[in-house]
């Protein structure tokens, strides 16, 4: 079973949820895919016993075969690549591959009529992986000033094992990245805060969910600040509130020092497990 | 020869778009003839690459020359490619743009006068 942690909003405490989840319940992998700013590892402290280097792949013109047809142009839908076309016998056409726009989707390869593009491989982070205890651990980490998040997410989801629970820490946001994280769970868990800046964007996330069909409840981190709106909006939505944790100086303390909080705080292990026994009962 | 001017509005009178890859309309005039043809720029809300779209554009028509207020790093590689003469800065009317450049007023740029994306602002 995939459950992933999603929240909209950043910062409202997914890694938090993902990590001590991961802790609670038996035989469970980690896969942190907030590959922008993993920080699961911060937590959890594993031992790497992996790390691979991540590509996409990226189209690379072959001038003796290209025509200047423009068949690729067409089927770029990131506007990646430009085809100049010849100006008379003497001088002849170009096409221009702008890589940082290309998503490695490999369509201009494929349709090629004179097998022109080959593709060449550009590094865009590492995948590592290694355990924390029994937990398995992998996350992404996309290189600085690379733009393609989605791909390296899709990477790191290749590791998950289907003998466990995957527990998938997601990006904040409702963009690309979230969606290749949250893409195939059984269930999303979605964090958030009652801020008027946590409903917003909850509200955001529950759409994306609704949209891909994935089933989705909600926990409402630091629960005794802000106010009620957010479980009236769960309340009016139908949508359960799976577990509240409050503002709490341990948790707070805790957090401050990179320790997951249920290592310390053993009472909260046995919520966690009922969330997680709620989720396998709601997918039944 | 034929020439175009990103433009806010269909007609010679109406204003130069000071953007290139993502301004409202382009005007495809033929310099000899005064012929115009003008074109609304699909590329205007892409997501991303509009000015390699809107530069590709210009090469397929065939375009010697573009009068316009700003072009990005993409654009710019794109319009060179090509061959492409280009001018920024340009303001007022399409038609204003149109008679400064029979008469020689621009220069032609060296490279990109703005950074990526600047047309989202």
């Amino acid at each position: 079973m995939i459950i992933s942690i999603a929240s909209g909003k950043g910062g409202t405490g997914k890694t938090t949820v993902a990590v001590n989840l991961a802790l609670s319940v038996v035989n469970t992998q980690l896969l942190d895919c907030d590959v922008e700013e993993p920080n699961a590892h911060l937590f959890l402290k594993p031992e790497i016993a992996n790390s691979v280097p991540a590509y996409t792949p990226v189209p690379v013109i072959d001038e003796q075969k290209c025509n200047w047809c423009g068949v690729c142009r067409e089927a770029c839908a990131y506007n990646a690549l430009a085809v100049i076309p010849p100006d008379g016998p003497q001088k002849k056409g170009a096409v221009l591959v702008f890589p940082h726009l290309c998503h490695g989707c490999g369509a201009c390869a494929f349709l090629c009529p004179r097998k022109a593009i080959n593709e060449e491989r550009k590094e865009i982070g590492v995948v590592e992986s290694g355990r924390c205890g029994d937990l398995l651990f992998v996350h992404g980490k996309l290189k600085i000033g690379e733009v393609m998040a989605p791909p390296l997410v899709r990477q790191v989801k290749r590791h998950a094992d289907s003998g466990r629970t995957v527990i998938i820490d997601a990006p904040p946001g409702t963009s690309c990245p979230v969606i290749a994280a949250v893409k195939g769970s059984d269930y999303c868990v979605l964090v958030t805060e009652p801020t008027p800046f946590g409903l917003n964007d909850l509200g955001l996330a529950v759409e994306v969910l609704k949209k891909l069909g994935i089933p989705f409840g909600v926990v409402i981190n630091r629960s005794d600040i802000g106010d009620d709106k957010t479980e009236a909006f769960c309340r009016n939505e139908g949508v359960s509130v799976l577990m509240r944790i409050p503002f709490d100086k341990d948790i707070a303390v805790l957090y401050s020092k990179g320790i997951p909080f249920v290592r310390e705080k053993k009472e909260y292990i046995k919520g966690f497990r009922a969330m997680f026994d709620g989720i396998k009962r709601t997918l039944r | 020869m034929k020439i175009c001017v990103t433009s806010e509005g269909k007609t010679i009178d109406s204003n130069v778009d000071p953007r290139f890859g993502r301004c409202g309309f382009f005007l495809f005039i033929n310099t000899d003839t005064s012929e115009i043809e003008a074109v609304e720029n699909g590329s205007a809300a892409a997501g991303g690459g509009a000015g390699i779209q809107s530069g590709q554009l210009m090469a397929t028509k065939g375009v010697k020359a573009v009068l316009t207020g700003n072009v990005g790093p993409n654009a710019f590689q794109t319009l060179k490619a090509a061959g492409i003469e280009i001018f920024t800065g340009v303001n007022g009317t399409v038609r204003e743009a149109l008679e400064k450049f029979k008469r020689g007023e621009f220069k032609s740029n060296a490279g990109p006068t703005v950074e990526s994306h600047f047309g989202m602002k």
